[in-house]
């Protein structure tokens, strides 16, 4: 399945959000977003978002370091329709 | 009972189910967000806009009423022509724009908005003027309230572009179909 990734990492509320929107519509249906961010309050934000979001998805979220060894948090986004 | 009146009887309920789903979503509240900015500063005007934009980003309708002191959030410049002295004092002593807002503590005449701006820009936390300019690239409604701007001698002229005018009516109308509604 495709996959693009959307480097968030830096960016404080609410911009993972936004620039998470921004992405999810210009990709087609169906599609996933994985999105890179080191906003520990964007766990629960894109938790919050896709509760009340009946055209998109997360799919799930995990813990990760970067390269620079900076705690990162990846959510994957899907598109429904 | 024959066929007939069975049939008649079917359309006649399913007309009145029709009519009550109808009557129950128009009752419902939509995916909406409503905001009243009554405050000129600029820290509580920074989470109206977060929550703005946010909101947005999130797929909900937004509208924003500025009323009192916040309308100088929609600011683009001061007229003093044609304005009472009391209107003109209004003018000098309210703030043109959301740059020039002070913080609603430690503002210290200004050195603690200072402090904040650079505080939020090495946290890499968007401007006051970014997220003001995203809401409105992201379709967020504004409406300045027009009873205040004439308490103030506010004009649309000073005003930003695209700002609608409005009164309660304008606002509860919105409210009222929205899921959030906020008083910042």
């Amino acid at each position: 399945m495709a996959e693009t990734t959307l480097d968030a990492r830096g960016l404080k509320c609410p911009m993972p959000i936004i620039q998470a929107r921004k992405r999810l519509d210009a990709l087609p249906p169906g599609e996933v977003l994985a999105v890179v961010a080191t906003d520990p309050g964007s766990v629960l934000d894109f938790q919050g978002w896709m509760k009340t979001s009946a055209n998109f998805e997360l799919l799930g979220q995990e813990e990760s370091k970067d390269e620079q060894g900076r705690r990162t948090f990846i959510h994957r986004l899907r598109r429904k329709s | 009972m024959n066929l007939k009146t069975d049939e008649s009887l079917e359309r006649l309920v399913r007309a009145q189910v029709d009519r009550e789903v109808a009557a129950l979503k128009e009752s419902q509240p939509e995916h909406r967000v409503t905001l009243v900015v009554f405050s000129g500063e600029l820290d509580r005007n920074l989470a109206a806009l977060v929550i703005a934009t946010g909101a947005a980003a999130m797929g909900m309708k937004v509208s924003i009423f500025y009323t009192f002191w916040g309308l100088s959030a929609l600011k683009k410049r001061r007229i003093f022509k044609g304005k009472s002295l009391k209107e003109r004092m209004f003018a000098l002593m309210t703030p043109k724009g959301l740059s020039k807002m002070p913080v609603s503590k430690m503002n210290f005449g200004g050195a603690g908005r200072a402090m904040l701006k650079k505080m939020m820009s090495e946290n890499q936390v968007s401007s006051i003027e970014d997220l003001f300019a995203l809401a409105r690239e992201m379709g967020v409604k504004l409406i300045a309230c027009t009873m205040s701007m004439d308490v103030m001698g506010i004009t649309a002229d000073e005003l930003v572009d695209g700002v609608s005018l409005g009164g309660v009516a304008t606002f509860l109308g919105d409210a009222a179909r929205s899921k959030v509604s906020l008083f910042i």
